[in-house]
């Protein structure tokens, strides 16, 4: 039996989710790469095919009416679309510029209105084709994006954990970041990436999105109360990464 | 000679980002011959405004997922600078450790995956799993242990986490320093071989001599990399020019084209270079003796003004930063880490930085409101620099081409090989490149 095939595709992203797929080490990619053929890979390979796909990954948000078409295209060719990472599961740091109204003039002045630079609301891929699986984070972990590629191809439904990463730092043992004087989001992101932030000294930014119903209200009341921010700066704070998922 | 000739490629491969060739030869008349970027603007330097210092490098290291550290680092300086913070010399050490890093990662996958299949005459490496094993999996054990390193001291290599301003948020362990020092000492055969594989590699390197001006971070103790108390040039004939970091906007001069998403920029010619190359002909003297070895085998020297060479001059800073690695974790592990806490701020105004990623230099610049948040950002980006001089490389090379009589197909590999040595990161620089040759 053939073995399935695998393609990568990118748009408005840093392309750092492609990179974790480097990082493996040589045990672990030469042992993916017998159980799967890549056969599209533009930032690695100059060979396309322009036929059936069995999984396209696809990193980065939805900027641009004119990307429509090429992720149409992917879709149509490839039986299972996973969408990876934070710009293209939520648009991810992207996104921030969507609360803004002069960001072209901002960055290119007198030359905002050249119409190469036409850039729209950054969304995720889900607004432009239908996703079978997601894979969020910023970056994604490598591990995660492993499994689900393994659950796949074992033919395993993949689970997300519907809990929060407070319950991955508890697992772990890290000293809460608000007992450090700090802050976090932790309490209302979702879990699944093992919670590495708050364990390295940094608060958790909900990189990977909002576990669901997240009571947001009360995420601002925290940052207020606890963290002592101002009402401007809790807003900003829970839009970091997650600008598409509230008001 | 040919007297038409028609290369489109558009999004060009094994580059990182989006970046077009257009080429248009019509009865020997050059009509067009460009490199354009059309990679999604994406608007950072807007994005960071109202944003408080602590979080500004981590919402600026997400414009490069290869350059993520590069990034945080030029951020965290930059931030340094504007709130009056001097950091420790452990602080200045770690993050020097950090940047050799990531200078051996993104080299490391440039140089084997990105420009070995071009010398190989195969279309990646995945093909190259076949035909030649063990240089594929040599090639995964080194990129392999640079993101164990990186990791060790950043927490990751994509986004690390560790790096904040005024310090480090978590410190390694002198254990952990220790097992970093055996992996390197056991990635030195590898190391070896690497310099044996590029030097049978280096004949099929075209030759294309077109000299320009080479910039580079510069300090007085060290191949300038994250440390650097100013930036230098030099042109083909040794002359020398000297800047002041804050004074950065003087010396790139940013300007838009109709051809990019990306500014250009120039300072004493019409064009500039960035990168391995332009860091080995300003930095040369500051090289560990293993590296000029390794720059001698391969017959590199300063000044040397063939842009395919890059590669070449990436391999030679692969060989330093592993030895420069080894001496600051000698002196790390000697001296023991100390829990320093974090630097606080003194005041609250502007301040720019330049740091060297594996592209060439970067320059971030930020302003704070007196509640620490952003008010002002500004970065300038490697590749940015690097476009307008691939562009003059262009104009050069098409005439010498058409002149050597070679086919379409090679002349597009030419073009397409001389984007990938300059190693592009388009999703830095807005982000991209094409070729096309219009018919």
């Amino acid at each position: 039996m053939a073995k399935p095939t695998l393609a990568f595709f990118d748009f408005a992203s840093c392309e750092g989710c492609q990179i974790e797929f480097t990082n493996y080490g040589d045990a672990a990619t030469l042992e993916l790469l017998k159980h799967v053929d890549v056969v599209e890979f533009r930032e690695a390979m100059t060979e396309t095919t322009g036929g059936r796909i069995d999984i396209a990954l696809v990193e980065g948000s939805f900027t641009r009416e004119a990307d429509r078409a090429r992720l149409q295209d992917i879709r149509h060719r490839a039986r299972v679309v996973i969408a990876y990472g934070a710009c293209a599961c939520t648009g991810g740091i992207n996104a921030l510029k969507n609360h803004q109204d002069d960001f072209a003039e901002y960055v290119y002045g007198e030359h905002a209105t050249m119409p190469h630079l036409e850039s729209g609301t950054a969304r995720p891929i889900s607004a432009a084709i239908k996703v079978d699986y997601e894979v969020p984070g910023c970056p994604i972990s490598k591990d995660e994006l492993l499994l689900v590629l393994s659950n796949l191809l074992h033919g395993t439904e993949h689970v997300t954990p519907p809990y929060p990463v407070c319950v991955e730092c508890k697992r772990r043992e890290t000293v809460c970041r608000y007992d450090e004087g700090d802050h976090c989001m932790g309490q209302v992101a979702r879990a699944g990436c093992g919670a590495p932030c708050p364990a390295d000294g940094i608060p958790c930014e909900a990189c990977r999105g909002f576990v669901d119903d997240a009571n947001l209200t009360a995420l601002e009341k925290v940052l207020m109360e606890r963290a002592g921010f101002s009402q401007k700066r809790a807003v900003g704070k829970s839009r970091m990464f997650t600008a598409n998922l509230r008001s | 000679m040919l007297h038409d000739v028609n290369i489109n490629v558009h999004h060009l491969t094994r580059v990182e980002g989006h970046g077009n060739i257009v080429v248009n030869v019509t009865d020997g008349t050059v009509e067009q011959c460009e490199w354009q970027v059309p990679e999604a603007p994406r608007f950072f330097e807007a994005m960071v405004r109202g944003r408080h210092y602590s979080e500004v490098a981590r919402i600026t290291s997400r414009i490069c997922g290869i350059c993520a550290v590069g990034h945080t680092l030029a951020s965290v300086k930059a931030t340094e600078a504007a709130l009056g913070i001097e950091v420790t010399e452990q602080t200045k050490k770690l993050r020097s450790l950090l940047k050799h890093a990531e200078n051996f990662d993104s080299h490391v996958l440039h140089v084997y995956v990105l420009v070995a299949p071009d010398l190989l005459g195969a279309p990646s490496v995945f093909p190259l799993i076949e035909t030649h094993g063990e240089v594929v999996a040599r090639a995964l054990r080194l990129k392999r242990l640079a993101h164990e390193w990186g990791s060790a001291i950043g927490g990751r290599t994509t986004h690390p986490t560790t790096v904040i301003p005024g310090g480090f948020a978590k410190l390694p362990t002198v254990k952990e320093l220790e097992a970093l020092r055996e992996k390197i000492l056991a990635a030195v055969p590898d190391l070896e071989a690497t310099l044996d594989t590029i030097a049978a590699l280096a004949p099929k390197i075209p030759a294309f001599d077109r000299p320009t001006e080479y910039m580079a971070v510069s300090s007085a103790s060290e191949y300038g990399l994250y440390d650097g108390e100013a930036v230098e040039t030099v042109l083909a004939d040794g002359d020398r020019a000297r800047y002041a970091v804050d004074d950065y906007r003087t010396f790139t001069n940013e300007y838009m084209t109709a051809q990019s998403t990306a500014k250009f920029t120039k300072n004493r010619l019409d064009s500039y270079a960035a990168g391995a190359l332009a860091r080995f002909n300003v930095n040369y003297e500051m090289l560990r003796p293993e590296a000029k070895a390794a720059a001698e085998r391969l017959g590199l020297e300063p000044v040397c003004t063939n842009p395919y060479m890059n590669t070449v001059a990436q391999v030679v800073e692969v060989v330093h930063s592993a030895y420069e690695g080894l001496r600051l974790l000698d002196e790390l592990i000697e001296s023991g880490i100390a829990d320093e806490g974090i630097v606080q701020p003194t005041r609250f105004a502007s301040g720019a930085s330049a740091v060297e990623v594996p592209r060439g230099i970067l320059f971030h610049e930020y302003e704070y409101d007196a509640e620490g948040m952003c008010v002002r950002a500004n970065c300038i980006i490697p590749t940015n620099q690097n476009h307008g001089n691939i562009q003059r490389d262009f104009d050069a090379l098409l005439p010498r081409l058409l002149a050597e009589g070679i086919s379409e197909d090679d002349m597009r590999l030419r073009f397409e090989m001389l984007v990938r040595a300059y190693d592009p990161c388009i999703s830095c620089s807005t982000h991209y490149v094409d070729v096309e040759f219009v018919r």
